[in-house]
């Protein structure tokens, strides 16, 4: 690799060719402030538009100051960090900056981790010259099931559009219009809405500031927790429980599912069940679909299509309405495990306790922000009542925890309630990428094959790869399984799908990239891969250490089908468990 | 989830799709099916974009970026006689301004608009290449030189109706 040396701050350091002055000095050790620039080590994507001009340095021998995060080091090149002709122009840019910016911090979701306020603190920004007669650009706000925009509040970082045209390829927002009116928007400036958006929230996961934020239904929560007439119960994602305690000030992969389980019953609510009763049901009613199908398939079925796609992902559902409609019947209509939990807590549970539907209140936790928009899809409701009635964040739910001087750190471990508590290691790892799939194979082996597995955890569908393919061994039946997360990556194996190329037989697909623990609604972890990594560690974990391992093995849900459903894919169960899609494509009409 | 359904006639569809075609479909060549596509319909409305956006395959919010972000490009449709009112440096100094003004006055329009009866839109323009005629005014084809805005209302009268 061809290197070259330069001077920063006085220090000699030597860079591969390429590297950015602003990378350079870290490897000194040395920190220039950003505001508007983000890495995602693992995806090897960056934003530096070099729009925000927090980062300049003065280079020798060059007039202007130069945006560290998009300048690249040169041979002999000397580089001062933080003179005072820096720190001026910092200051001012800082100041412009604000001039544009509203002063309602105190009311602001992102007030407290938002990266402009952070960086007006570390500048020591007191005063903003002139901004008695500065005019201000305002925009209309925008809010959607899932997301809203207020772009009063952008600085034009350009992260959002980084994630939702590079990362997942939905092309939803861009910059548009120059000057004073330049902002980030959909086609039209249109709202979200309207656009290609998926919901599936990177773009609020990476904005430093309040221009983007989740819908907050805590408010609705607490009214429906404080209604006496009311039966108020919680279901709680898998990828939940390993990243919670981030917003407590815990170590990234601590897992906190008992506290969580106290926390949410001391908030209130009268059960406190588990998705991952619903993922383990899920498994039963998706895996039975892959092996009929793929046993139609080998006897040469025409109508069987394959690949079986995963469709618990909302915002990857949302994905292939609006991209790929044609091939909507190949993904599994399996309803997601938010949605099945709904089902089954307003029919089967609702009976049991003896509650009307319309007086039991379902709330989800979930690390996503796709599914608020998935619990109000007109299809999971019955006569305006829906099956899941409020969806709230991981950060959401932190924060209502917080609100209620509730200690998660020095909880006691409780238990979830029976029966729609109860899990097995299968449904826990639907919260990482390839955890589905992993799930299925395990069923589906023992079912395929009547025999028991040899070994419960398949490696092979594991890491945080964007694509991954490996073949098991269905006892002399080779299986092909794809995976992949991230929309872009999922759009690759669509591609093939859609042009026959497709070698897979079952793919598993997460909007997020790193599935759900690096969903949309989870604490910010500002592209830090090794966070995520850590989410995931702790999810195998909490599999590892379940005496039950396999959905079928759940002594719950075989009730549950005893009881209620009959068996997979029965009548009933299709009713209840299953949905299906829709074409979202925009129409272009010709007019007579 | 987009919701919005796209009318056009299939002749305006089949135009686009001819333009695009001949430049190959080729999402590099945006900015110039964008130009050609103006020429043709003498403006870029959201439909046009939408088209655009289905045979290159770039999303239409970008288009509707760069849409914006060249002051060329329009979204409004321009009048059946466009008036333009140039700006560069000798015009400018001669009082373009006040006939400019003039004309939003008489039209009652800002400079980007056009006429509810589609008859007459406003632009402004940077240097037309007669400077010893400035200030100049464009109607459609038409230059007029040494416009003083006493003469903005008669400009007018020759384009009304019957005329």
């Amino acid at each position: 690799m061809e290197t070259l040396k330069l001077t920063i701050d006085n220090k000699q350091v030597e860079v591969p060719k390429g590297t950015t002055i602003n990378k350079a000095a870290k490897q000194l050790g040395i920190e220039i402030p950003t505001l508007c620039y983000m890495e995602l080590h693992d995806l090897n994507i960056e934003n530096n538009p070099a729009g925000c001009r927090i980062c300049v340095v003065e280079v020798e021998k060059r007039r202007n100051l130069a945006p560290s995060c998009a300048t690249r080091c040169e041979e002999g090149m000397v580089v001062k960090t933080h003179t005072t002709r820096v720190l001026n122009a910092r200051r001012t840019v800082m100041e412009f900056i604000l001039s544009d910016h509203p002063k309602d911090c105190l009311i602001c979701a992102k007030s407290g981790n938002c990266d402009l306020q952070a960086m007006a603190h570390q500048l020591g920004i007191r005063e903003i010259p002139g901004q008695e007669i500065a005019a201000m650009s305002t925009y209309k706000k925008d809010t959607s099931p899932s997301i809203i925009r207020n772009q009063d509040k952008c600085i034009l970082c350009r992260r959002c559009e980084m994630m939702c045209n590079t990362v997942q390829t939905v092309g939803a927002l861009s910059a548009v219009n120059r000057g004073f009116m330049a902002t980030v928007a959909p086609a039209f400036e249109q709202n979200l809405e309207y656009s290609t958006c998926t919901y599936c929230g990177q773009c609020v996961a990476v904005c430093p500031t309040g221009a983007l934020t989740e819908v907050d239904n805590t408010p609705d929560v607490l009214r429906a927790l404080a209604d006496p007439t009311k039966t108020v119960i919680v279901q709680t994602a898998p990828a939940v429980r390993a990243a919670l305690g981030e917003l407590f000030g815990m170590e990234p992969g601590t897992l906190v599912t008992g506290k969580m389980v106290t926390a949410l019953r001391a908030l209130g609510f009268d059960y406190v069940f588990d998705t991952d009763f619903a993922a383990d049901l899920t498994i039963m009613e998706e895996g039975t679909e892959l092996l009929d199908r793929l046993t139609r398939h080998l006897k040469g079925d025409k109508t069987a299509r394959l690949p079986i796609l995963t469709s618990c992902c909302p915002g990857w559902v949302n994905f292939f309405e609006e991209y790929f409609p044609d091939l909507k019947d190949v993904p599994s209509t399996s309803k997601s495990p938010q949605q099945m939990f709904g089902a089954i807590a307003k029919t089967y549970f609702a009976d049991k306790i003896k509650v009307n539907r319309k007086d039991l209140v379902v709330v989800s936790i979930m690390p996503c922000l796709a599914k608020k928009y998935e619990c109000q899809r007109e299809e999971f409701s019955l006569d305006g009542n829906r099956d899941v009635d409020f969806s709230i964040s991981t950060r959401e739910l932190a924060a209502f925890i917080k609100q209620a001087n509730i200690d998660l750190n020095n909880l006691e471990e409780g238990e979830f309630d029976a029966p729609l508590g109860e899990s097995t290691g299968a449904g826990v790892i639907f919260g990482t990428t390839g955890g589905v799939i992993e799930a299925a194979v395990r069923t589906a082996y023992e079912v395929h094959t009547g025999k028991k597995l040899p070994k419960v955890d398949f490696n092979e569908l594991r890491g945080l790869e964007g694509v991954r393919s490996a073949t098991i061994d269905f006892d002399g039946l080779p299986i092909n399984i794809g995976i992949a997360h991230g929309l872009g990556n999922a759009r690759k194996l669509l591609n093939d799908v859609r042009s026959g190329k497709s070698k897979f037989h079952a793919i598993e697909v997460m909007a997020c990239p790193g599935g759900c623990i690096g969903g949309g609604g989870q604490p910010l972890h500002h592209g830090n891969s090794e966070i995520i990594k850590a989410r995931a560690a702790a999810i195998y974990a909490e599999d590892k250490k379940k005496p039950l391992r396999k959905s079928h093995e759940n002594p719950f849900i075989i009730k549950l089908y005893e009881e209620f459903l009959g068996k997979p894919n029965s009548e009933k169960a299709h009713h209840l468990l299953h949905t299906k899609y829709f074409d979202k494509k925009k129409k272009i009409i010709v007019k007579q | 989830m987009s919701s919005i359904k796209i009318e056009l006639r299939q002749e305006d569809v089949n135009k686009i799709k001819e333009i695009c075609t001949s430049f190959n479909n080729d999402p590099q060549e945006l900015i110039n099916v964008l130009h050609k596509c103006q020429e043709h319909f003498g403006y870029l409305p959201a439909e046009v974009q939408e088209v655009i956006s289905n045979e290159l395959v770039v999303p239409v919010a970008k288009i509707y970026g760069v849409v914006t972000f060249y002051s060329f490009f329009t979204m409004t449709p321009k009048g059946k006689h466009p008036v333009s009112i140039c700006m560069g440096t000798a015009c400018y100094v001669r009082g373009a301004e006040k006939v400019l003004d003039e004309f939003k006055k008489e039209l009652g329009l800002q400079v980007g608009q056009t006429t509810n009866d589609g008859k007459f839109s406003l632009s402004s323009l940077r240097c037309v290449g007669a400077c010893g005629l400035a200030p100049v005014v464009m109607v459609g084809d038409k230059t007029y030189g040494r416009v003083a805005p006493d003469d903005v209302r008669n400009i007018l009268k020759e384009y009304e109706e019957g005329k």
